[in-house]
């Protein structure tokens, strides 16, 4: 083994040549003859029907592949295999397609069949590991067949196989840009994913294939904050980094303003170590902001949406992932104001117990951070005191950051700190710490002394390194304050005899040329010294000695004159052109000649002008302007694909483009509310935009709390809930100083005195005040009342009436609500049923909030809620749910008897259509089953027995009910697929004792389930309907004259929505009301638009392929409409 | 983002290759070599090399180099802390994060590669999913699935990669239910000559151990959550819950995991378990140094020291040392200059002590550094800091686990100055 591993370390593990390798091999003819042999066993073995021998031979081969060996040759026979049943053999086979595809292109296209046929396996680990390897293929002959295949997995109802189609997307990019624009439709419609696990893997599609198209996030900002915390950590990275960038596009600079003042104070802090530059930037800064402060004179209100943002992230820097705190952590340095800023500190620290590569880097990041924001760090300074153990590179980076958090109260400690570290053995370290000390001396001018003092006592190290270190850096120091150290020079002079190191030596004799004037006597004496060894020096010092004859020759031309002579003929010889170009150059300058022209008139001037003292600067100063964390960052270089952070905007891109559609605002009038609309708007609508199922999640535990069963579902569920439930207290605080600040205050203490809507609005991203005293409202209610399902839906009907309604109406929907209360099972139902309950219509809700409903939602095409159900498996449900366009259906539910207390010896039985998806199966209605047992007696084991459906008609049934003590009741949901159709489910319930024939049949307005659509989309599909593109038009309509309870809009619309599960869609005319459904079954749409006349006439049109469900459906509405 | 992987050994074998995209040369791996020559010492070698068509950025573990080849912009720590995780998984699956190991198991390593990773961006890194995947080796397993041919590979989709709480799998059950907490403190310290404290804080840990069946919830309270100054947890802990009442709530992942990391800062809360007296001198004259080391137990609150082990690194013309100890075994190593001297348990009555003379190298100037001395040491059943676990309470699930904790005290990163400080 160890003869053919070298063998292939001079390969270069190199698989483009596509020929044998074995003529190349410089090993012995043995292992190559073997080596061939054993190829043909291989092959042997996979063309076997044994699967084990299979399975043998793809192990050996992969494990030549991971060893870097060529095993091309043996693609014929391992491609065969793709189809093969044992999983473990096809793995190993993708694993082979996808190294050695691109060489094969032409065999590799033979197995593209069994990936197109594993892309429609019902195993979804299949189907996403056929995309998987389908789009690893890196041949460009099958780019349409891939997007085909991610098109089609993105809409997938596996969030699984979502996930792996945004995987997919950067593969599909690099391997053919021309598909972008395709590519990003994909990106568009998976960032409206719900999933945690879609989010981290669509955002990373993003930032590969459309960073620039930051308007796609638009519409997924809050989701995205609000989903964070619950996505994989690796997402998490990605999509903060992302935020950071958005953020920094659509939000005003939180310290604008402080810059006025803070700006100053820093100024004093930095004295002179600011550059020129860096002036100028301030001052920039400064006016800016003056002109801001001048234009506003108003103080800076944060976006609440940048809040959002910074408050979601927070709680991650407690992550255990490096990276996931780095990402926050600069999402703080660029975004947060500078109050807040400093909570990164700690969380930095921290990290700096971990792997020496994490200290490297974190380090890095660190050192750029002290530089603007220096208090941050100031009270960690002793955890970056450096161990005798730590690496050099760790050593160096932490003496950077305890230099910058240098400051006239530590530097006393810093430096005796220092001090040690100059005993060091690490010599490399002394010298980065000799330099740290010589940045202290000029930063901070009361130890400037005291420094060079002990710079000079270094000079009299034995240790070479350090001495010529000091005198690099001595020399800087000198240049600020010249007249006062001649005697430093003098001593440096002396230094020359002993001194090696050339930039040593180059610098003491620059310090000698430059200050020739404080050391008259010596100076010429050394340029003689030098003289004598100008030869054997490096070529630095020669520069230096020929810079410094030409400084003695203009200042004391008496003594040096010859000196000089002769040392520039010496360097007009030199090997090095740089050396005779400067000798030249300076001759012609200094000496005096009658074709010397007018430039040796200034030659002093040109040699002795005053130079400025050099600045020692960090050198991790204005790497700010790289994100933080990145590559580019800490290399301090533009790394390929890195994207610029870009600067705050002047002035606040309209904020209403992250909210989402809201279909009937509120049309303000008066100026006072125009003002508040102003603050509440994003509150809102983000609230309605993503939220998401947890809602649900969160009401259901609190009536059931503690008592979750131990299915995963509900794990997950209760787990959400909790972090829900605290995030909304906190965020309560939060909100509160918030409002404040909006000066609302008053009028949300009268609102909140007022109990309101439970459960509308628990959502993270909630915020607007009406959310807030729905909440309180909620809280209250809590406490006293226990079944809340039923209250969403509740308040989502208030809340599509317009704002200035629902002051009144929340009175009315209270009383409504202790209706339904009333009617309602008692609270004591089982607990896992309720739950199961709520956890539908949460599921519902997600539906309904598909912020741009997709176009898919065509007759054929149900992912949408198939998705959904999968979604429910197990994803975050952490966003909650308002809805204003869904009409309270429950609060209508009607009870049918399916069997009499009397008929039933007992035992009662009532259902009705909750309209909530059917987990199980999406294409069912759900019934919720009531038992009531009046009897005295326990019933027994109650469940479903021989079912008798027409064709096509499927039954899930409820799972069996063990004991129903007497005088309790008891709910169940089972499913029901009526393929669309009225007939009745016949089946019989059972009890320990007796069967009862029963049979359900569904209204027909029970067949649908709502479909959300734009205005657009509505009007576009009723023309496709129309125009029979799909199957057939059909358009039923109906003249009818309103009943006269009937008249309004509201009424309609309640009437409408009560008699069909429909879901209303926005529309732009007053006179017409449009609502949408899909049928379960079979996802036809269904289109219902009612229009008013003068008086109380009006127009009924049904849109439907199914000819009979628009005819029966005609029929109910009529009825309910003219009643 | 993550291009290819390299895994190369202390000899400088490029022994483990794997690919997410195109394939690229190992040759790519001269730029790392070159650093690596640069650097030295292993953990000197930038975690970041710049070549002129990709970035390596590497870790080294346990005598392993992971070299990642990226192309583009990536956060560096995503990809650091990706390798780690890579190395623990190792660890995890193979007992031990070893070239044999990997060398041995190359096809699984191939097969977690593969699914820990999709065109370079992390995939499934929770480890009970990817046991799910692909099942870790053992021995009756190898053997049956070579006599029944069955795989080593999991058919369906780990529940897990479907939850928002991957780290669980579904259906755990166990017939003993039990959690196990380990609270691991180490004690960071730099003490000067005089004893005095320069520097000091403790890092803890806890360490579970959860083998609960179904889908428990527990909540981990302390006695004085108010100790802990800062904090990191794993990614099941409820991150609120802890802000607002300081308790670790939590549905564990099944089997070990670190629970969270915490750190105490207050110094003068630190106590030092130990002290010691020690001069180490160098004379001027006649090439020879002198040795005198006493260790004693100090604020241990009645529990005691273990495992003490004094390290010195010793000035480069040090060649020997004789020495005798009262306790213990003294050695050594005339090549690394490293003096260890293994003293075990601490006794209050009779204080272990080092002493004798070092020989120099003749007719070189005395050293200048003065070497510092590292400690080691263990306390069992104690945490340094005082942090108790007040109780642990379970929810959702009916049966009564089997619950304990344990603490143990170590030395982290403890040194000694062998000059007075100046604080």
């Amino acid at each position: 083994m160890s003869t053919s591993s070298a063998f292939n370390d001079e390969k270069g593990g190199s698989s483009s040549a596509g020929e044998p390798e074995y003529g190349h091999d410089p090993a012995s003819g043995g292992i190559f003859s073997s080596d061939y042999k054993r190829h043909d066993d291989l092959k042997e073995m996979l063309d076997s029907n044994k699967d084990s021998l299979k399975l043998e031979a793809m192990k050996r081969i992969v494990a030549m592949i991971a060893r870097g060996k060529n095993a091309s040759d043996l693609f014929p026979a391992v491609v065969k295999n793709v189809a093969c049943k044992n999983i473990e053999v096809k793995k190993l086979v993708y694993v082979y397609l996808v190294r050695y595809a691109e060489e094969q292109q032409d065999l590799a296209l033979l197995s593209i069949s069994t990936f197109q046929r594993g892309l429609k396996d019902p195993n979804q680990l299949i189907r996403a590991s056929a995309l998987r390897v389908l789009s690893s293929i890196r041949v460009t002959i099958i780019v349409p067949i891939m997007m085909l295949a991610i098109k089609e997995a993105a809409s997938d109802m596996s969030p699984y196989v979502r996930k792996t189609a945004a995987h997919a997307i950067p593969k599909l990019y690099s391997l053919d840009p021309e598909q972008k624009d395709q590519l990003i439709e994909v990106i568009e419609k998976l960032l409206a994913d719900k999933t945690t696990l879609v989010a981290g893997s669509v955002v990373m599609a993003f930032e590969e294939v459309c960073p620039e198209r930051i308007d796609l996030i638009h519409k997924n900002y809050r989701k995205l904050c609000n989903l964070l915390i619950d996505v994989e950590e690796w997402g998490q990275v990605v999509i903060i980094n992302m935020l950071t960038r958005y953020a920094r596009t659509q939000f005003l600079n939180p310290n604008i303003n402080e810059s006025l003042l803070e700006e100053g104070g820093e100024k004093a802090f930095y004295g002179s170590d600011d550059d020129d530059d860096d002036d100028d930037d301030d001052d920039d800064e400064e006016k800016k902001a003056e002109a801001a402060a001048l234009a506003k004179r108003k103080p800076y209100v944060m976006d609440p949406d940048h809040r959002l943002l910074l408050r979601n992230t927070k709680p991650l820097l407690q992550s255990r992932n490096a990276a996931v705190v780095m990402a926050v952590a600069q999402l703080y340095f660029h975004l947060a104001p500078k109050a807040e800023v400093g909570v990164i500190a700690k969380a930095l620290v921290r990290l700096m117990r971990s792997h020496s590569e994490v200290q490297y880097v974190v380090l890095q990041n660190v050192a750029t951070m002290t530089i603007k924001r220096r208090g941050m760090f100031e009270p960690y300074l002793k955890s970056f005191y450096i161990r005798s153990t730590d690496p050099t590179q760790i050593k160096i980076l932490k003496l950077e950051v305890l230099t910058n958090l240098a400051n006239e109260t530590n530097i006393s400690t810093i430096l005796r700190e220092f001090q040690t570290y100059i005993k060091s053995m690490d010599k490399d370290f002394v010298a980065a710490t000799i330099q740290a000390i010589g940045r202290c001396a000029t930063n901070i001018g009361e130890v400037r002394d005291t420094c060079l003092n002990g710079l000079v006592q270094l000079l009299s190290n034995r240790d070479e390194l350090v001495v010529a270190e000091s005198v690099v850096v001595i020399k800087k120091l000198l240049q600020m304050q010249p007249e006062q150290h001649s005697d430093i020079i003098k001593h440096m002079a002396k230094l020359t005899d002993n001194i090696q190191v050339p930039m040593a030596r180059a610098s003491i004799l620059w310090l000698i040329g430059e200050y020739c004037e404080h050391v008259p006597k010596i100076a010429p004496d050394v340029l003689r010294k030098m003289a004598k060894t100008f030869t054997n020096e490096e070529d630095i010092v020669k520069l230096q000695i020929i810079n410094l004859a030409a400084k003695l020759y203009l200042t004391n031309s008496k003594q040096t004159k010859l000196l000089t002579q002769y040392v520039l003929n010496l360097a007009k010889y030199d090997q090095n052109y740089d050396i005779r170009d400067r000798a030249r150059f300076i001759r012609q300058l200094i000496v005096p000649t009658d074709k010397s022209g007018a430039l040796s008139k200034y030659a002093k001037k040109l040699f002795l002008a005053l130079k400025p003292a050099p600045v020692l600067e960090s050198p991790f100063k204005d790497r700010d302007h790289f994100q933080l964390g990145s590559l580019s960052h800490l290399l301090n270089a533009k790394a390929g694909g890195y994207q610029e952070l870009p600067d705050w905007p002047e002035s606040a891109p309209d904020p209403s483009v992250r909210n989402v559609e809201v279909p009937e605002w509120t049309k303000c009038t008066s100026r006072k509310e125009r003002k508040e609309k102003k603050v509440e708007k994003p509150f809102y609508s983000d609230s309605e935009g993503e939220s998401g199922p947890t809602e649900s999640a969160d009401s259901e535990s609190d009536s059931g709390s503690g008592s979750q069963s131990g299915s995963e579902e509900s794990g997950s569920g209760s787990e959400s809930e909790e972090s829900e439930e605290e995030s909304e207290s906190e965020e309560e605080e939060e909100e509160e100083e918030d409002e404040e600040e909006e000066r609302a205050k008053k009028k949300k203490k009268v609102d909140k005195s007022k109990p309101k809507k439970p459960e509308s609005a628990e959502s993270d991203q909630s915020s607007g005040e009406e959310q807030k005293r729905i909440r309180k409202g909620g809280k209250d209610r809590r406490s006293g009342t226990e079944s809340e399902s039923e209250d969403e839906s509740e308040s989502e009907s208030s809340e599509s009436e317009s704002e200035s309604e629902e002051e009144s109406e929340s009175d009315t929907d209270i009383k409504k609500k202790k209706k339904t209360a009333a009617s309602k099972p008692p609270p004591k139902q089982t607990k896992k049923e309720s739950k199961k309950e709520t956890k539908e219509m949460s599921l519902l809700d997600l539906d309904d909030f598909e912020p741009t409903p997709s176009p898919q939602v065509t007759p054929v095409n149900s992912f949408l809620s198939n998705s959904l159900v999968t979604d429910l498996e197990g994803l975050s449900l952490t966003d909650t749910v308002l809805a204003p366009t869904t009409i309270a259906p429950s609060s209508s539910v009607r009870l049918y008897e399916l069997l009499h207390r009397i008929t039933g010896e007992g035992l009662a039985v009532e259902y009705c259509f909750s309209r909530q998806p059917f987990s199980p199966d999406p294409h069912m209605v759900a019934v919720q089953i009531q038992f009531t047992n009046n009897t005295t007696s326990e019933a027994k084991s109650l469940h479903i027995e021989e079912p008798k459906l027409q064709s096509g008609m499927r039954i899930k049934e409820f799972p069996e009910i063990e004991v129903l003590p007497a005088g309790e009741s008891v709910n169940v949901v089972m499913g029901i697929d009526f393929c669309d159709s009225t007939q009745a489910a016949n089946f019989q319930l059972c009890t320990h004792i007796r069967k009862f024939f029963v049979s359900i049949q569904p209204p027909v307005g029970e067949l649908m389930t709502p479909a959300f659509l734009t205005e657009n989309e509505f009007k576009k599909e009723q023309e496709t309907l129309l125009h029979g593109q799909l199957m057939g038009m059909n358009e039923i309509s109906e003249k009818l004259t309103l009943g006269e309870k009937c008249q309004s809009e509201h009424v309609i619309v309640e009437r409408v929505t009560s008699t069909a599960n429909l879901s209303r869609v926005p529309c732009g005319s007053d006179k017409e009301s449009r609502f949408a459904g899909k049928t379960v079954s079979s996802g036809s749409l269904v289109l219902v638009t009612v229009t008013r006349k003068d008086g109380a006439g009006a127009l009924l049109t049904v849109n439907c392929e199914k000819m009979v469900i628009g005819t029966m459906l005609v029929k109910d509405i009529l009825q309910a409409l003219t009643q | 983002m993550i291009h290819s992987l390299f895994l190369i050994n202390n000899a400088g074998d490029i022994f483990l290759e794997k690919h997410w995209k195109s394939v690229i040369s190992r040759s790519v791996c001269d730029y790392f070599f070159e650093a690596q020559d640069k650097a030295g010492e292993p953990d000197n070698v930038s975690p970041v090399i710049r070549t002129p068509h990709h970035y390596l950025i590497n870790i080294y573990r346990e005598k392993i180099f992971f070299v990642s080849v990226i192309q583009t912009e990536v956060p560096p720590l995503f990809v650091i802390e990706f390798l780690h995780r890579v190395a623990e998984m190792f660890q995890d699956y193979f007992g031990e994060c070893s070239e044999v190991a990997i060398k041995d198991n190359v096809v699984i390593v191939y097969e977690l590669l593969e699914e820990m990773l999709d065109n370079g961006f992390p995939l499934a890194t929770e480890s009970n999913i990817l046991k799910e995947l692909i099942k870790p080796p053992t021995i009756l397993r190898s053997m049956v699935n070579t006599i029944t041919g069955s795989s080593n590979v999991g058919e369906t989709l780990p529940t897990g990669q479907l939850s928002t709480i991957p780290w669980r799998r579904a259906g755990v059950k166990y017939t003993n239910n039990e959690a196990y907490f380990d609270v691991v403190e180490e004690i960071d310290a730099i003490l000067d000559k005089s004893g005095t404290t320069v520097f000091a804080e403790i890092q803890g840990v806890i360490d579970a151990c959860v083998k609960l069946s179904g889908m428990p919830d527990l909540t981990l309270s302390f006695m004085n959550p108010r100790l802990l100054d800062d904090v990191s947890f794993h990614p099941c802990v409820r991150f609120k819950r802890w802000e607002s009442e300081r308790v670790l709530s939590f549905i564990p992942p099944d089997g070990n995991f670190r629970l969270m990391s915490y750190h105490v800062n207050a110094q003068n809360l630190v106590a030092i378990p130990v002290y010691v007296r020690q001069n180490i001198n160098f004379f001027e004259t006649g090439s020879s140094g002198r040795v005198d080391i006493t260790v004693g137990p100090k604020q241990t609150m009645g529990k005691t020291v273990e495992n003490v082990i004094v390290t010195i690194h010793m000035p480069k013309v040090v060649l020997s040392a004789n020495l005798t100890a009262t306790q213990g075994t003294y050695t050594y190593d005339p090549v690394t200059k490293i003096l260890v001297w293994d003293i075990g348990k601490l006794n209050q009555q009779k204080l272990p002590n080092l002493k004798g003379s070092l020989s120099l190298q003749s007719g070189a100037p005395k050293p200048e550094e003065n070497p510092s001395l590292n400690i080691d040491l263990k306390i069992q059943q104690l945490a340094i800091s005082g942090l108790k676990v007040n109780r642990l309470d379970m929810y959702v699930e009916k049966y009564k686990p089997f619950k304990g904790v344990k603490y143990v005290t170590k030395a982290g990163k403890f040194q000694v100055l062998t000059v007075p400080s100046h604080v």
